[in-house]
């Protein structure tokens, strides 16, 4: 603590604190510009001159701290002549009406009674409105580099500088390039960081003063940011970025910019039924604008009826076990959990199954093998508290981008990074080692990472001692696979897998995060495997800055999960076939319970295309878009007798409906979803839903009553509170705690816990607390590539849209950002093939062909092809490999074999997407 | 340690001058600075002006580490690319860390955490260029140097309207008319003396009855004036003290690095107000205030000299 004056009053405050600081808290407020809350200050603006006694010239209190005895006068005439002539001189030099409603220059200079300007004006630079989100206007620019630092060291997208000199001083996106044609990537960080409106949302929504603003959650990625909704007229105008703890205040294109689906015209507003004698066949296709060719609209009554009646007769005819359900990932916790419920008492089988089959199923295997739990053991931002991370078949800049945000940030601090995948991405630039491993090689160089660290003595020998179980089935196992072996198969120098291992054991602290290019294999679970060993052989695990972070995808992947949303698991994941958790829920549900672990999505798809599974219900999901050899899945959709689809769109597995429920989006409910963190986080509704259509929780409980269910739930709150009854991991979070306090992480497991954000630091939940080594071996992908199908085909997600499409391509500025389907390919193979990026190519595989726009990419790998899956019009889904991984039964969508042909037809639209939904 | 060779000030080419003739003085200077006080790198900044110059550093480093005589540190030669400020030391710095030559904000001061964040010892040329002597004849041989009451040698690099412009070693608190006279041999014919420019175009103007201040550190504060790096300017009466102060404005406009307001926009503002017929007294004042309380610098902070000086000495120009 030092001790200075203030204005003559004797202060004491902590030394680090900054004098702008300080003043605050005594209530005197200092004008500031450049200075903003959370940001490095800069000091540039020059609005919050103060004077100390004895310095020749004033200080920027924002950037000085006090020392004892010092003597700080924010008010005196000198203080006061500097604060209002910077800010005259600024507003000399903006045009009098402001391009938002919150200009904090306009606020400062009526505190500090400055007048109009008695300065002339600068000649004004032209406004640049070539981006789709943001609209830049350089003459309301102060200079402050609020934006150049949140483009910078926020968000370390390095777009935004600052660039000529003196009068002439701008900031730029790369080289002066228009902000619509550089490399923004629209996270809007700088928009939100502008004080003066030089930089808003597009078309002056800024203008506008909402009704009323709710917060909520992002409804996209796992990342679970919170935001704040901006509504008028029912009508969401525009998002802001609110200091959730996983955020801070931080947000994506998507989560900032791809809100407007909500509102869009193909929204489903009535329930519709198919109109007699229109046939189901997997080719069927319907412009969501003309639905009226294969449904009619219908009331809720008799859709409701109809929807059940056909459950109850495929149940009453065919048996418990003909039914299936998939629930949704990205509804809320309580919708997951009815859902299941009502799959496990209402048909009364565990036919229940959502995406994260296709997603992480072989992570969560590994880590329910090994360590008996299914979810992260340390939180993304312990990035802070990490020397190494370690990223591994994961694309965060596009799929975590306020994740990936955190890593960035951990590396400009001196973490040391190892991004590996085959696929150089963004974030690889800020690697000290990135490794281009060849596709489906993982567990050749991760046993070779584990060869070096048993054999160099890098291993933890206590903790292995203390806290693991198999060390020497693995250590011999491991033995084959020594660097100089493994080198020439996955294509990495011996010496730099010796290095990154060296790097990964001895740092004081490595993080491990992965995704689908580890997941999405015939030996995902194998590859898991090899990372968990990773970490139970070294100790990274059980302390702050270590563990093992399987990034999840979906806004609620992680809580439907732990839900119960699945086949093999009531929710916790209380195993369907152990007597002791069958019986405690058939207690609470007070029905009996199928004793067997029912089918995964895959297989219910090749049940259904048997006609073993009769009937079905979809609640928010798109399996006609999602699953592997979607031409397979269409078939197995069409071939039901009956298909109940809850959705907000009529998605591709919509067409193949008999009846589709008009549902609520996102914003149009209360509940609550949990992220990739384990933080339970309170979704708060902001809108009314359009039309007629209804919430989620409404339907399930009115077709649950139908199935004969006894079922009374008044609001989500109370199936909250069931959940806590059978949920240890969330038995002490309370709803009334959630609507306080926005976000509380589990385990929480009794009322006043503050909930645990490092797990495993004693022990593993398992039955001995030890965890186990599984030792893995080389198996190659399914279907290696051949004289016929020589290209390997990887297929992902593109950071604008969000896997099967029917959201964000209905989202304005995310249409026009990502109009069209592309496939992406190295520029030396497009080369090779004669054509430039643009060009159409066709892609065939055994499963099907697609035709699309070729996009040259650096960054993939020699004889390969990506292709995202949100492009009904050329869906990747079309040509992957359903071949499951056998533990986890997930899909091996990161490899196949293709050929890739120049030339073909033109994708063709529906109305939607290509960008036209902007000029609209 | 980083020694500073960009000589940027406007009327000054002191460094040039000698680096010329005799670039073994600074390099002499620039070891003994080293070994005195443990330095391993030396960074030579030089503006890229000098390309001459440059050169011949370029080619006495090789000769120096081609045949050294003592342990030498680490000499690198740096290229400025045409920044007025990257001569002020904490731009420079920055500038040559590969950054924007925008200066650091104080404290810390460049001697506590200084280039690439080490304790850095920043110099000129002209101060290494006298280490030699001063160690060879002693101390009180160049403190020795000096009239009305000052100490030591300076190297004033003289212009404008006088017979023999160019470098002239004269002693510390030498007077302008001494100066003129002894040194420069007298006002050019059919001119007669004015004002001068003290300092550079940072120094301020004073006007011709002040020719007799003693020209040194400190000796012309009183005056709202400094001396800066002894750039001389001597203005006659075919010059009008209003246009030089606007053509030194225009240059502060232009080299503002453009990182703080009172100088990014001030200079700005105060050239637009500086073209008027007649100046806005009060409001220019004001302006200048809150320039030399509030700028980052150097540069904002003297940028008001010039037009204080007009103000005070030579109102009837802008009246």
């Amino acid at each position: 603590m030092v001790t200075f004056t203030l204005n003559g009053q004797a202060v004491s405050a902590p030394e680090g604190e900054t004098l702008l600081t300080i003043a605050r808290q005594r209530g005197v407020e200092i004008p500031r510009l450049c200075y903003m809350d959370g940001m490095r200050p800069d000091g540039n603006c020059r609005t919050c001159m103060v004077e100390i006694k004895g310095e020749r010239v004033l200080a920027p209190s924002c950037c000085r701290h006090p020392a004892d005895g010092m003597e700080v006068t924010t008010n005196s005439r000198r203080a006061v002549i500097s604060q209002k002539m910077s800010i005259e001189l600024l507003l000399a030099d903006v045009p009098e009406t402001a391009y938002t409603l919150d200009s904090e220059l306009d606020y400062w200079a009526k505190k500090m009674g400055v007048g109009k300007p008695r300065f002339r004006s600068r000649p004004q630079p032209a406004e640049d409105v070539s981006h789709p989100a943001m609209d830049v206007h350089l003459d309301a620019c102060i200079q402050c580099k609020r934006c150049v630092r949140a483009c910078r060291e926020e968000q370390v997208n390095d777009v935004i500088g600052y660039a000529f000199r003196a009068g002439r001083s701008k900031i730029v996106f790369d080289f002066d390039d228009p902000m619509g044609t550089s490399t923004c990537v629209a996270c809007g960080e700088c928009v939100q960081a502008c004080p003066t409106g030089a930089l808003t949302p597009a078309r002056g929504v800024a203008t506008i003063a909402p009704d009323h603003t709710i917060d909520s959650v992002c409804p996209y990625c796992g990342v679970g940011c919170q935001l704040t909704y901006q509504v008028k007229d029912n009508r969401i105008l525009y998002v802001r970025g609110k200091d959730g703890p996983s955020n801070s205040s931080r947000l994506c294109v998507k989560g900032r910019y791809g809100f407007d689906y909500v509102q869009h015209r193909h929204r489903l507003t009535k329930p519709l039924m198919r109109k007699p004698g229109i046939p189901k066949h997997k080719d069927v296709v319907v412009d969501p604008e003309k639905w009226h060719e294969v449904f009619r609209e219908a009331t809720w009554d008799e859709a409701l009826e109809f929807a059940a009646g056909g459950l109850r007769h495929a149940r009453d005819t065919y048996g418990k076990r003909a039914l299936a359900g998939f629930g949704s990932a990205k509804g809320t916790n309580e919708e997951a959990y009815l859902f299941q419920k009502l799959v496990r008492t209402g048909f009364g089988s565990n036919n229940v199954d959502h995406c994260t089959r296709l997603c992480h199923a072989s992570s969560v295997a590994a880590l329910m093998e090994g360590i008996n739990s299914g979810a992260v053991s340390n939180q993304v931002r312990d990035v802070a508290n990490a020397d190494v991370l370690f990223v591994i078949g994961a694309n965060p800049t596009m799929n975590h981008p306020v994740a990936a945000t955190w890593m960035k940030n951990a590396v400009k601090r001196g973490a040391k990074l190892i991004v590996a995948d085959p696929r150089r991405s963004d974030l690889a630039r800020h690697a000290t080692y990135y490794l281009q491993f060849h596709p489906d090689t993982d567990v050749a160089l991760l046993n070779a990472l584990l060869h070096v660290i048993v054999n160099e003595g890098l291993v933890d020998q206590a903790f292995v001692r203390d806290r693991t179980s198999g060390y020497e089935a693995l250590a011999e196992n491991v033995r084959k696979f020594s660097p100089e072996a493994m080198a020439p198969i996955c294509g990495i120098d011996a010496d730099v897998i010796r290095d990154v291992a060296r790097l990964y054991a001895k740092s004081k602290g490595s993080m491990i995060f992965w995704g689908m290019g580890i997941s999405q294999h015939v030996h995902g679970t194998d590859n898991a495997r090899c990372l968990i060993a990773l970490a139970l052989s070294t100790g990274q695990i059980g302390r702050p800055g270590t563990g093992l972070h399987p990034l999840r995808g979906q806004n609620n992947v992680q809580g439907a999960s732990d839900s119960g949303l699945i086949p093999m698991f009531y929710p916790d994941y209380q195993g369907v076939a152990s007597p002791d958790a069958r019986h405690r829920f058939e207690t609470l549900w007070h029905t009996p319970l199928d004793p067997d672990p029912g089918l995964t999505v895959v297989e219910i798809m090749n049940a259904a295309k048997r006609r073993d599974i009769r009937a079905m219900y979809i609640m928010g999901e798109n399996p006609a878009m999602s699953d592997p050899d979607v031409d397979h899945a269409r078939e197995a959709l069409a071939a039901l007798d009956h298909l109940v689809v809850q959705d907000i769109f009529l998605t591709e597995t919509a067409y193949l409906a008999d009846v589709v429920l008009a549902a609520t989006a996102w914003p149009e409910k209360v509940g609550t979803v949990t992220n990739t963190d384990r933080m339970v986080q309170l979704g708060r509704k902001a809108i009314e839903p359009p039309g007629g259509a209804k919430e989620d929780f409404w339907l399930l409980t009115e077709l649950g009553r139908r199935l004969g269910l006894d079922w009374n739930y008044a609001h989500p709150r109370d199936v909250f509170a069931e959940m806590r009854t059978c949920m240890d991991s969330i038995a002490g979070i309370t709803w009334e705690r959630l609507e306080r306090e926005s976000s509380v992480t589990y385990p929480c497991v009794e009322e006043g816990d503050p909930g645990e954000p490092v797990v495993f630091i004693e022990r593993f939940p398992t039955s001995s607390g030890r965890g186990k080594f599984v030792p893995a071996d080389l198996i190659p992908a399914a279907e290696r590539p051949d004289a016929e199908y020589p290209s390997v085909l990887i297929t992902g997600r593109q950071l604008e849209h969000w896997h099967t499409g029917a959201m964000t391509r209905r989202a304005a500025a995310l249409d026009a950002l990502e109009p069209e389907p592309v496939a992406s390919v190295h520029p030396l193979d497009l080369q090779q093939m004669g054509i430039n990026g643009g060009d159409v190519i066709t892609i065939g595989s055994r499963r099907g062909s697609i035709s699309l726009y070729a996009r040259a990419d650096e960054g993939m790998p020699r004889g390969s092809v990506f292709v995202p899956f949100c492009y009904y019009e050329a869906a990747a889904n079309m040509l992957t490999n359903p071949v499951l991984d056998p533990f986890a039964k997930i899909p091996e969508f990161k490899y196949c074999a293709v050929k890739v042909a120049v030339g073909g037809a033109v994708p063709e639209r529906l109305s939607f997407g290509g960008g036209t939904l902007l000029s609209q | 340690m980083a020694i500073n060779i960009d000589e940027g000030e406007p009327g000054t080419f002191k460094d040039r001058y000698y680096l010329e003739r005799d670039p073994h003085r600074l390099l002499e200077g620039a070891i003994v600075a080293a070994w005195t006080v443990g330095i391993d790198s030396v960074y030579i900044y030089i503006r890229d002006e000098y390309h001459g110059c440059r050169d011949i550093l370029e080619h006495e480093l090789a000769a120096l580490r081609a045949d050294p005589p003592c342990r030498l540190p680490e000499f690198h030669l740096r290229r400025g690319a045409g920044a007025y400020i990257c001569g002020e030391e904490s731009a420079m710095i920055e500038s040559i860390e590969g950054k924007r030559g925008e200066p650091r904000l104080r404290p810390p001061y460049v001697a506590q955490v200084g280039l690439f964040g080490r304790p850095t010892l920043e110099h000129n040329m002209e101060t290494l260029h006298w280490v030699r002597d001063i160690l060879e004849k002693g101390p009180a041989w160049f403190a020795g140097h000096g009239r009305n009451g000052r100490k030591g040698l300076r190297s004033f690099s003289v212009s404008g309207r006088v017979k023999n412009p160019g470098v002239h070693l004269a002693p510390a608190g030498i007077t302008l008319a001494e100066l003129i006279g002894e040194y420069c041999g007298g006002m050019l014919d059919g001119h007669t003396l004015y004002a001068y420019l003290p300092g550079g175009a940072s120094g301020g103007i004073l006007p011709a009855s002040l020719a007799n201040v003693p020209l040194d550190f400190d000796t012309l504060t009183p005056y709202g004036c400094f001396i800066g790096s002894a750039a001389i300017v001597v203005l006659s009466d075919k010059d009008k003290a209003a246009a030089a102060a606007r053509n030194v404005m225009r240059f502060f406009a232009d080299e503002s690095c453009g990182q703080c307001t009172p100088c990014r926009v001030g200079t700005q503002k105060a050239l637009h107000l500086m073209h008027e017929r007649r100046w806005d007294k009060p409001l220019l004042e004001e302006l200048s205030q809150a320039m030399m309380d509030a700028s980052i610098c150097g540069l904002g902070q003297a940028a008001p000299n010039p037009v204080l000086s007009v103000l005070k000495y030579f109102p009837g120009e802008v009246e």
